[in-house]
């Protein structure tokens, strides 16, 4: 405990003021208190600290300070093959890691300037897809642990069990994938793909109700995130917010339709933002509502793209690929949508050499992340735990 | 498309029409325009001038770049020189994206912060702060943010060496 002086707080306050109840506090200042929340707090999803300067339960300022988990990944990269770059990105966002490999391999493929074949792109987006839902179903059942709830983490593990087990069925490991390869895939889909997929889906849809109804049905979850960490949509723009944050704000702003890339713009889907009936828009409740959507529609993809992805008899998902990925001289920032929001990678290549001269990952966990002082302001500790929930953070790829 | 031999992509021509904007409102301030297709950009050649050009660019009604995407730290060790590279675009109101380039002395070198334009920038120039070591001028709160406070050097540079120990640990693996 330190002290920091006395708050300037005049004698009577308002907490928080809402339709139901007020809070007011009188004659009751008390002397800041510096709080360090993390690094190894349940609810900072990781290894995360938050140094918050507390007036009683109001938090006066939460600085968050990263970099625990950081292991230069950049660095790395302009040590390795440009293959050999590829699981590094699984380890980022290590929820996500087919997300992150395609946003690589767009990235240089982009560079290379190659064509890739429809199949690779169809199983490319069904696997993507197949992972957003496996991470949106993470954030949410943590977000509502943090929030008390403990039965739908573990219906959404339940359910995140079957797309692990297809993904390792796949491509051979459960979480670290490395399948996504620069021109490629590491292998071909087995013979029952579609099928087994196509089960999942059926089996996954009446779920994804019923998870829906659990928790955005349910009073206290409410409570505690309707009207809480509000964010406006202009300033979730300046700060660079992407994916479900900004969609949480207002903003309908997807890559894979605003920036398209592979087949998406082929593909029938909508991008949920709130409509402000049920929640406030930018608030705690828009994000995770916007992110529960999501699956819906993801599995719409994952529909389309079974229906349209061609069959090869003997394919070979890795025939073309370069046997030397040796990019032409150049720069180039490619992107993709990732759950958590927009992942770029911005590399230099200088014509000359098989690794890249600079590699830089845009995160967005790292971005999102950094609005939190300005969102913290004025909350209740409670509250400041729905709100580092609602971004959902994967330290991994904050700290790279 | 254009006709042949002039092939250049409507994404390409969108960054061109804006730099056009900002080469008439700055001239020599900006260097010509990369028409690259995979990143188009140009380099701001007056160091002093970054701000105000950031600034026009966000907010002049034709432009409207009010999203920054990314912000890397680049080091170029050939013209003895550190930059950072700034994508930005506009998000509801036009679809044109444009990356700018600005570049610094390698030794003692700064560039103006524009972590008051977009607030985007104040983490990611600390993160170039933190591995090459430039100094954002104006910066609220220019610290490490990924390695430790004490770390000593900046790891991206090309000719950095690493510290053998730290705090005595042995640092090289």
């Amino acid at each position: 405990m330190q002290e920091l002086g006395k708050a300037e707080t005049n004698s009577t306050r308002i907490i928080r003021q809402d339709d139901k109840r007020v809070i007011i506090e009188k004659d009751l200042d008390t002397e800041y208190m510096v709080l360090s929340m993390g690094p190894q707090h349940p609810s900072t999803h990781g290894v995360l600290r938050l140094e918050c300067i507390t007036d009683g339960e109001v938090v006066v300022e939460a600085e968050p300070y990263l970099g625990y988990l950081h292991r230069c990944f950049e660095k790395h990269c302009e040590n390795v093959d440009y293959p050999g770059i590829v699981p590094y990105t699984d380890r980022m966002d290590y929820l996500a890691g087919i997300n992150s490999e395609l946003a690589f391999c767009i990235t240089v493929e982009k560079l290379l300037d190659i064509e890739i074949p429809r199949r690779v792109e169809f199983i490319r987006v069904i696997t993507a897809e197949l992972n957003r839902i496996a991470s949106h179903l993470v954030a949410i059942g943590t977000y509502a642990i943090d929030l008390g709830a403990f039965t739908p983490f573990l219906f959404c593990f339940r359910d995140r069990e079957h797309i692990l087990s297809l993904l390792e069925w796949i491509s051979g490991a459960r979480m670290l994938y490395n399948y996504i390869w620069i021109g490629g895939l590491a292998y071909d889909v087995p013979a029952d793909f579609k099928k087994r997929v196509a089960e999942f889906v059926t089996y996954f849809r009446p779920k994804a109700v019923e998870l829906f109804k659990l928790l955005t049905e349910n009073e206290i979850f409410v409570k505690r995130t309707y009207d809480i960490g509000i964010m406006p949509a202009d300033v979730a723009i300046n700060y660079g917010w992407s994916g479900p944050m900004l969609r949480g704000s207002g903003v309908r702003w997807d890559l894979r339709r605003n920036d398209p890339y592979s087949i998406y713009p082929e593909l029938d889907f909508n991008v949920p933002v709130p409509d402000g009936k049920f929640s406030v828009v930018g608030d705690c409740l828009s994000r995770h509502l916007v992110r529960a959507l999501e699956m819906e529609e993801s599995l719409r993809i994952i529909e389309q793209s079974l229906d349209k992805m061609p069959d090869v008899a003997g394919f070979d998902s890795r025939a073309l690929i370069p046997k030397k990925i040796r990019p032409k001289a150049g720069e180039v920032y490619g992107r993709a949508e990732n759950p958590r929001g927009e992942l770029g990678y911005y590399i230099v290549s200088d014509g000359k050499s098989t690794k890249p001269l600079r590699c830089k990952a845009r995160s967005s966990c790292f971005v999102n992340l950094s609005a939190m002082k300005d969102l913290s302001k004025g909350q209740l500790i409670p509250d400041l735990v729905a709100i580092i929930g609602s971004i959902d953070i994967v330290l991994g790829e904050v700290d790279r | 498309m254009e006709e042949a031999g002039n092939l250049v992509s409507p994404a390409v021509r969108e960054s061109k029409a804006a730099w056009d904007i900002i080469r008439e409102r700055f001239g020599d301030a900006v260097s010509e325009f990369d028409a690259n297709p995979t990143m188009p950009f140009f380099e701001v050649l007056d160091v002093d001038k970054w701000i105000d050009i950031a600034l026009f660019m966000r907010d002049n009604s034709r432009m409207k770049f009010n999203y920054m995407t990314c912000l890397s730290g680049v080091d170029y060790p050939d013209e003895g020189r550190l930059g950072i590279v700034c994508n930005l675009e506009s998000i509801g109101h036009f679809t044109h994206r444009i990356a700018v380039k600005v570049k610094c002395q390698r030794d003692g070198g700064s560039i103006p912060s524009v972590s008051c334009v977009w607030h985007t920038a104040n983490w990611h120039e600390r993160e170039a702060y933190d591995m090459y070591g430039m100094v954002f001028e104006g910066h609220p709160d220019l610290r490490r943010i990924l390695c430790p406070e004490d770390w000593t050097g900046f790891p991206l540079r090309k000719d950095y060496q690493v510290q053998e120990t730290y705090h005595g640990i042995k640092v090289p693996y």
